[in-house]
């Protein structure tokens, strides 16, 4: 028998108590453990996010610039138009890399999410969309024969959810038009598997939008020029340019503020764990009196009774880590739900990614939650004095 | 002459009660030599716990000298106390106290557990088979009668080999039968065995077992007489 399995038993002893004080500090260490997930997580999904659009600058119609962040990284547009001029015009500026005009439109489809209903994302594209975004491949199909041609290609998802291969047809019902399916994307990871792509000119037409343009992406041929570039597209009436190196800052912004008040969240959940985990320990010491007496008397030392107390606490707290790690990690998918729900902007890819570092120092945590917690009742109980402790009560 | 074990020299204990000082021992003068089955009797209030308390050293004196195998421990600390007990000391209580949540061999080993000598185990288990609890020593107290609980503690006091075995009112929570158990294991473990055993108890027979009896009253020695039953 060594001292750890007396520490053992004892916490069997109580096994409603014990498992509900290894529950508290398990939440504690599950919230915190989904918190950092998330941060990492969110970091990562939306610079991918960015990095994949493939333009550094878009120029939108004027508007809220935060709500044309969000829509555009849903798919490229604001939702407000401006006139074809303004690609024809800037085009031509050298400094300019690569150039590609959208138009987005949405369609709402009561058939869509059985029957739910649902917004369907249609975006109007040229031959430079491509140039872009050279890493978009063909799953199936191929680029549209014409730039006027009544066909779509579907991004990924989109496909995968709508049961769509090339060589179908869609149906648009608000419209009444129907598409031929001439192509599949691969997964990027990003917005663009959720779209129904079109060549521009089809979009104009059918959405009634001529020469109207939700969004022009730009690529600069050097990044430094920038600002540069910003300046001299001030004066131009009705549009606002819009450097993603912003918006991937002004999200993380967002971000951050309210993860100021998670994180007080996480550490309130630890301080009430560590106050449970005292309690209940130091009412099992009081409780003990008298075997904690019994045990001086028969040769324990303070030092043997410290170590007893504080084992069981640090049990406690390591019981608590791996089960609140092992919650994190079934619970992400809830997590990740729940998240999208309450962000203003979720990136498409995984938003709460729980590393095995991260476990470990949860983990490590933990423990030294449970060292520190155990201070006190050990100490309570190894300076009770045999004699007064045996003789209690009677 | 036999060796002398304990020597009490005018040894009080006090303790304030309110505004009162009670005097539970009370300038007492006492000797223990090394084989002696020593009963402390008298009414309850007597002083006679506490005085087993002290020589135990499970507490201390107010005041005089208490010498314990020929060392001052009235001054001691409590953490050097608690090295003379180890080794040289072995408790048994009227409540037992065994820890609920350990098996009889547990509770037997535990002692050895806490003086750093974990490799004697089979010791426990051949006290537990001397008690007679040979085939019980997997079974948690609750599933033991008091008798055999108090063997089981009586094993636990043993296991560390001390040259005194305490016993508080060992046979106070028995029924006659199992109390006259304990009596025998006590008498076989100071004849055959030689050990020095110091007891405090109402019980007229165990008292009578004793070489020694000791009779307390308002802590003080009222009556020392050698036990005509024993020789």
């Amino acid at each position: 028998m060594k001292i750890i399995s007396v520490a053992f038993k004892n916490l069997r002893r109580k096994k409603i108590r014990t498992g509900l004080t290894i529950g508290g500090v398990a939440i504690a260490v599950a919230v915190l453990v989904s918190l950092m997930g998330f941060d990492a997580g969110y970091q990562k999904s939306l610079t991918n996010d960015i990095d994949k659009m493939g333009y550094q600058v878009l120029v939108t119609a004027k508007g809220c610039p935060y709500e044309a962040a969000t829509l555009m990284l849903k798919g490229g547009g604001g939702l407000r138009y401006m006139e074809q001029e303004v690609y024809d015009k800037i085009t031509k500026d050298p400094r300019i890399e690569k150039i590609t005009p959208q138009l987005a439109a949405t369609e709402f489809d009561k058939d869509r999410q059985n029957g739910q209903g649902g917004i369907i994302l249609y975006m109007g594209v040229s031959d430079s969309y491509r140039e872009l975004k050279p890493w978009s491949k063909f799953k199936s199909g191929k680029w549209f024969s014409g730039e006027d041609a009544d066909e779509v290609i579907i991004g990924y998802e989109a496909a995968e959810l709508e049961q769509r291969s090339a060589g179908d047809q869609i149906f648009i019902p608000n419209l009444n038009k129907t598409l031929k399916v001439v192509g599949i994307f691969e997964r990027t990871g990003t917005q663009d598997d959720g779209i129904v792509f079109m060549p521009l000119k089809t979009a104009q037409r059918i959405f009634d939008l001529p020469g109207k343009l939700s969004g022009i992406g730009i690529k600069l041929k050097n990044i430094g020029q920038m600002s540069d570039f910003e300046e001299s597209l001030y004066n131009e009436p009705g549009i606002q340019v819009i450097s993603m190196a912003q918006v991937k800052g002004t999200i993380f912004n967002l971000v951050s503020s309210s993860r100021a008040m998670t994180n007080s969240i996480a550490f309130i959940a630890i301080l009430i764990a560590v106050i449970g985990v005292i309690n209940t320990i130091l009412m099992s010491v009081f409780e003990r009196t008298k075997e904690i007496g019994v045990m001086k008397a028969i040769g324990a030392s303070r030092l043997d009774i410290f170590r007893i107390i504080w084992l069981e606490t640090t049990l406690i707290c390591i019981l608590g880590g791996v089960l609140g790690d092992i919650i994190a990690i079934l619970g992400t998918s809830i997590v990740e739900q729940i998240i999208r729900k309450v962000l203003p902007y979720a990136p498409v890819g995984k938003l709460v990614i729980i590393t095995p570092s991260l476990l470990l120092g949860s983990f490590i945590g933990a423990v030294v939650m449970g060292l520190a917690a155990g201070i006190y009742p050990a100490y309570r109980a190894s300076s009770m004095r045999p004699v007064e402790a045996i003789r209690s009560g009677e | 002459m036999a060796n002398l074990l304990i020597k009490a020299d005018k040894i009080s204990k006090v303790y304030k009660l309110f505004a009162e000082e009670i005097k539970a021992v009370n300038n007492l003068d006492l000797e223990i030599f090394q084989g002696e089955f020593v009963a402390f009797m008298g009414p309850s209030g007597s002083g006679k716990t506490t005085l087993l308390d002290i020589l135990g050293c499970l507490d201390r004196v107010s005041s005089g000298k208490l010498e314990i195998f020929k060392q001052d421990v009235s001054a001691l600390k409590e953490s050097e106390l608690v090295k003379i007990r180890r080794k040289n000391i072995g408790f048994v209580f009227q409540e037992f106290l065994l820890i609920p949540t350990l098996t009889a061999l547990e509770n037997v080993e535990l002692p050895l557990l806490f003086a750093g000598m974990p490799q004697e185990r089979a010791k426990a288990q051949g006290l537990l088979e001397k008690v007679g609890l040979g085939g019980r020593v997997n079974h948690l107290p609750k599933e033991l009668s008091g008798g055999e609980r108090q063997r089981v503690a009586i094993a636990r006091a043993l296991v560390t080999s001390p040259k005194i075995l305490f016993a508080d009112e060992p046979t106070g929570n028995l029924d006659t039968k199992s109390g006259q158990q304990i009596c025998e294991i006590f008498q076989e473990l100071n004849r055959k065995d030689g050990l020095t055993i110091v007891l405090t108890t109402h019980n007229q027979k165990l008292g009578t077992q004793a070489k020694r009896v000791v009779y307390l009253k308002d802590g003080t020695i009222v009556s020392r007489e050698e036990s005509s039953l024993c020789v």
